[in-house]
């Protein structure tokens, strides 16, 4: 049976579906999110077929005579970017048949736009020419604004499409500007003649190819300071569809980044590398800076994802400086960890945007600070953005450690490398990794405990009730992703083995180690099992438990006791007297103000003496320096110039043909004076 | 002949046994040098058992997660002492995690006590969690700095390889780089064990307590369980100074004599750790909160630098 096909065919039933039983939206969701979950599900086994080593099915539609035909083929790299999208696109799917009813009075766009953003998403790793994977950007492009755009009605969400459709047609400009310029070197339209011709090119070629590569496919990937549009869009769009946005669509830029580079162009010179660990870096750090001091939960995710394609990009830049010194061990190393941080990242990414739009659902905000205590009254949830959160902050056992662990060794290696420079470069991104992690810890207890622990702050929140099956059953084949790609690392460097082989054309000598490993004779490797400290501390744990029950035993028995919390002597706890997201990230605020610029305003209304106030006003908002000082004023100056060009349009007739007439005149002296010539 | 896998097996129960006492002795050197006789070496354990005997009272606030932070607390710090050698240089663990798995399993009690902290609903115990996590990101990032650099110097990240070669090694663990890595681990170790001058673990002033004020609504044989989690990890931190600083003497062989002669360097190692603590706790005042930063900023700079000059000279230019 052909999957891919049957894929494809699904999708556009899926859509068609949404369309047709619109009158409906309860049958509307069921058939068009259980078309895209199948979909998904027959794609995801493909995809696991093929690294496991098995042929992949393709398909290929005739073009017309000018242009190639659409071919789609899984080859094991493309079936490793393939296997996470499609693994979010089922559980998404699953979760939006509960969850969408939400938006269930624009059920016919959400479920058509959604299957067709699908479509595009998962068939561009699949693509095997330049044409099909253009069409498949465009298409997943076109089709994620619609449903940023979805409540149009708010000016919120029309200001967010905009900025998204903008910056991602400018991105795709360079990605289109890219492919033809490798269309005309190789003189086929198909990924195996660029493959040939790629690395012989020129190196003043292969260095501009390389900057066309890291701006286009950097601004899908949401690399800094190309990351603008990221926290407008993914907040915007119902919540299923920023998991997919956040947890894969931006992996796409990741797809086309390594391809291009590693596969077309088959390696650069070292400052590649250095310039890609330095972006990441500075994407990692700016991510999680934002995300912290941020009490939107959606836009706090959003900016997490940002940390994270620094933290994928980390890999990748080391993996380039590796390769350009012929360290190929420590290149497979580097890129190992980049694809597994890949992979976690779009389970835990996932399963956070879920989960957060379940409590957005039931507690109709997206202020952490007005939500609280969600964990008594919607205690699966919790309990899956509890993993989310753990795998995010890179805690083990769950994903998350895993892949930071390799990336931390990758970086680690690069003290083998041979210049010094670089090997600074390297440290110094261990550094920034370092202090990455830390922050986003911090970052996920905030979000976390405001949000699910202590008291509920608005009645909605006191209202809340459990997300249904449908939401919870996704949520939970995230969750154990994120457990089980945690526990069991040997598995999934199984599967990366042949992806990076197919990236490569070649084989590779690879990590052989299951216990993670890599038993090169120089550079600084250690090891890790995962399952082996879950053991150690659940042990631990339970002989301290049983130490303080034989001491009780002996001491007589004392039960724990239900008591009020300490109100400071008032007659109970209220949630006023909550630590608020606000004062929770306010010693960061201070500590980053050189980022942030924190602006503070207190008014006090008094009676007579300043101790008694009868009113305070607070309010304290931060400076997004990158839109300000990088964006602002490049928009100002166009925005000028067009006022200037609005003086033409004056609006009358007679001006006009005085327009055309003067063009003609020119017109006609060009070609007297070429003709002259 | 001594079965050298049940020698260092011996190594993490006993780090986890004889935490307190180590605890205690900090406290009696602390009040000596302060002029007072103060409570016996072995109080901390008298008053883990009086709190394991006592009655708890939990919040009605708080939800599982507050009842779940003693036992992830204890587990991560007490699986963490597997992974470290002591007397010998061996970690009969070593297979579940090297130096980067440490800072994590450290990390993981952290997350769990600020959200600990956070469960009850009151100020106090929000703000001793943005304290604490405000403190942890800037101290988290100078101690694998500061492990890192072991790592470059020893080629590995095995903690017990890393010990057995510096101390084969000689006096050539003695490097610029290991000198302001170690300096920035005792600097982490005062943050991260909340010690003078980042926090007092002897107050329970309102306004100045971070570890303290996370641990306000916990009781009985949670706080037991957590107290003596903070008593651990101190040992660990002093441990990791004494193998992967000061290496000599540590245990290479599973020889009656090396091992006796590990178990006494080690005694001693600890012993003149625990004197500088003393001292430096008592010669210090309380930095204010947002003093903190600039604290560990210099902790973090030190073992940057450390990191980059043994990347530098060990290696040439």
């Amino acid at each position: 049976m052909n999957f891919i096909l049957a894929a494809a065919f699904l999708f556009v039933l899926g859509a068609a579906a949404g369309i047709a039983l619109g009158r409906w939206p309860a049958a509307a969701r069921l058939a068009g999110y259980g078309s895209a979950a199948l979909a998904s599900l027959s794609l995801l086994l493909e995809s696991l077929a093929c690294l496991l080593g098995g042929a992949s099915s393709s398909l290929i539609l005739p073009g017309t005579a000018a242009l190639a035909d659409f071919s789609f083929r899984l080859t094991p790299f493309g079936a490793l970017f393939c296997a996470p999208i499609s693994a979010l696109g089922f559980a998404a799917s699953v979760y939006a048949v509960g969850y969408a009813e939400e938006h269930d009075d624009k059920v016919s766009r959400l479920v058509a736009f959604y299957n067709l953003f699908l479509l595009g998403m998962s068939f561009l790793p699949a693509a095997q020419n330049a044409f099909s994977f253009l069409l498949c950007w465009e298409w997943m492009t076109v089709a994620s604004f619609f449903l940023v755009a979805l409540d149009h009605e708010k000016s919120e969400s029309r200001r967010a499409g905009y900025i998204y459709f903008v910056m991602s047609q400018a991105g795709a400009a360079f990605v289109f500007a890219l492919f033809f310029l490798l269309r005309a070197a190789a003189g086929s339209w198909e990924f195996e003649a660029f493959k040939a011709a790629g690395p012989l090119l020129p190196a003043g070629a292969k260095n501009a190819l390389f900057l066309l590569a890291l701006i286009g496919f950097g601004t899908k990937a949401g690399m800094a300071p190309l990351h603008l549009w990221l926290p407008y869009a993914h907040p915007a769009a119902p919540s299923h569809v920023s998991a997919l946005m956040s947890g894969a669509m931006i992996k796409t830029g990741i797809y086309g980044l390594l391809l291009t580079i590693f596969s077309f162009l088959g390696g650069g010179p070292w400052w590649w590398g250095a310039v890609l660990l330095a972006a990441a870096a500075a994407t990692s750090l700016i991510g999680v800076a934002y995300a912290l001091i941020e009490n939107d939960i959606k836009r706090l995710l959003a900016y997490c994802s940002v940390e994270n394609i620094g933290v994928i990009l980390m890999g990748v830049g080391a993996g380039m400086l590796f390769r350009a010194f012929g360290r190929e061990e420590l290149a497979l190393l580097s890129l190992s960890a980049a694809l597994y941080h890949t992979v976690n990242h779009a389970l835990f990414k996932g399963l956070l945007f879920l989960s957060a739009g379940s409590v957005l659902k039931a507690a109709h905000t997206r202020n952490i600070e007005e939500m609280g205590g969600l964990i008594k009254r919607m205690p699966l949830t919790a309990l899956c953005f509890l993993i989310g959160s753990m795998s995010i902050s890179a805690l083990p056992p769950f994903n998350g450690f895993v892949s930071e662990w390799l990336t931390f060794q990758a970086l680690l290696s690069g003290f083998n490398l041979p210049t010094m420079s670089t090997r600074i470069l390297s440290l110094l991104a261990a550094a920034a990794l370092a202090l990455t992690s830390g922050l986003a810890a911090a970052c996920f207890v905030k979000a976390f405990g405001v949000a699910f622990l202590a008291l509920p702050r608005i009645d909605n929140a006191r209202r809340a009730v459990e997300a249904s099956v449908w939401e919870l059953s996704a949520m939970g084949i995230l969750a154990l992703g994120c457990l089980g790609l945690g526990l069991f690392p040997g598995v999934v460097l199984g599967l990366l083995k042949p992806a990076i082989e197919s990236l490569n054309s070649g084989p590779a000598a690879f990590l052989p180690n299951p216990l993670l490993a890599p038993s090169a004779a120089d550079g600084p490797y250690g090891q890790a099992l995962p399952a082996a400290l879950v053991a150690l501390a659940a042990s631990a744990a339970a002989a301290a438990a049983a130490a303080a029950a034989a001491a009780r035993w002996i001491g007589g028995p004392a039960r724990a006791r239900r008591v009020p919390t300490w109100a400071c002597g008032l007659p109970e706890l209220t949630p006023r007297m909550e630590y608020t997201a606000t004062a929770f990230s306010k010693p960061f605020r201070l500590l980053f103000s050189f980022i942030y610029r924190p602006l503070r305003e207190v008014s006090q209304e008094c009676v007579s003496s300043p101790y008694f106030p009868r009113n305070i006003r607070y309010s304290s908002k931060i400076t997004y320096l990158i839109r300000e000082k990088l964006y602002r004023p490049p928009l100002r100056l166009f925005l000028k110039v067009s006022h200037m060009a609005r003086r033409l349009q004056a609006g009358s007739v007679n001006v006009y043909l005085g327009y055309l007439s003067a063009a003609v005149t020119a017109l006609l002296l060009l070609s007297l004076w070429g003709g002259w010539r | 002949m001594i079965n050298f896998a049940a020698a260092s097996a011996a190594q993490p129960l006993a780090l986890i046994l004889l935490a307190p006492l180590i605890n205690g002795c900090v406290k009696k050197l602390k009040a000596v040098l302060q002029n007072r006789r103060g409570a016996s070496v072995l109080q901390p354990y008298w008053d883990i058992l009086k709190s394991f005997r006592k009655e708890e009272a939990i919040s009605e606030t708080t939800s599982w997660i507050f009842r779940a932070v003693p036992y992830a607390v204890f587990g991560a710090t007490a699986a963490a002492c597997f992974l470290v050698p002591v007397a010998a240089a061996a970690a009969p663990f070593g297979f579940a995690g090297d130096l980067i798995t440490l800072v994590y399993l450290l990390a993981l009690p952290r997350f769990f006590t600020a959200l600990g902290g956070l469960d009850a609903g009151s100020a106090f115990g929000g703000m001793g969690s943005s304290r604490e996590v405000m403190i942890a990101s800037m101290a988290e990032p100078a101690l694998i700095m500061a492990l890192f650099t072991v790592g470059v110097e020893t080629g590995t990240t095995q903690i017990d390889a890393a010990a057995r070669i510096l101390s084969q090694g000689g006096w050539t663990a003695f490097s610029p780089g290991a000198a302001l890595a170690f300096a920035a681990l005792f600097l982490v170790l005062l943050a991260e064990c909340g010690r003078l001058p980042v926090d007092n673990p002897a107050t329970h002033l309102e306004l100045t307590m971070v570890h303290e004020a996370m641990l306000l609504e916990y009781s009985g044989r949670s706080l037991a369980l957590i107290e003596w989690a903070s008593m651990i990890k101190l040992t660990l931190f002093l441990t990791l100074l004494a193998n992967l600083f000061l290496p000599w003497g540590i245990a290479l062989e599973a020889e009656a004599a090396p091992l006796a002669l590990g178990v006494l360097v080690y005694g001693v190692k600890i012993a003149a750790l625990l004197a500088v603590l003393a001292v430096a706790e008592t010669s210090t005042a309380k930095l204010r909160l947002f003093r903190v930063p600039d604290f560990l900023g210099a902790a973090f700079v030190l073992a940057l630098l450390g990191l980059l000059s043994q990347g530098v000279l060990r290696l040439g230019l």
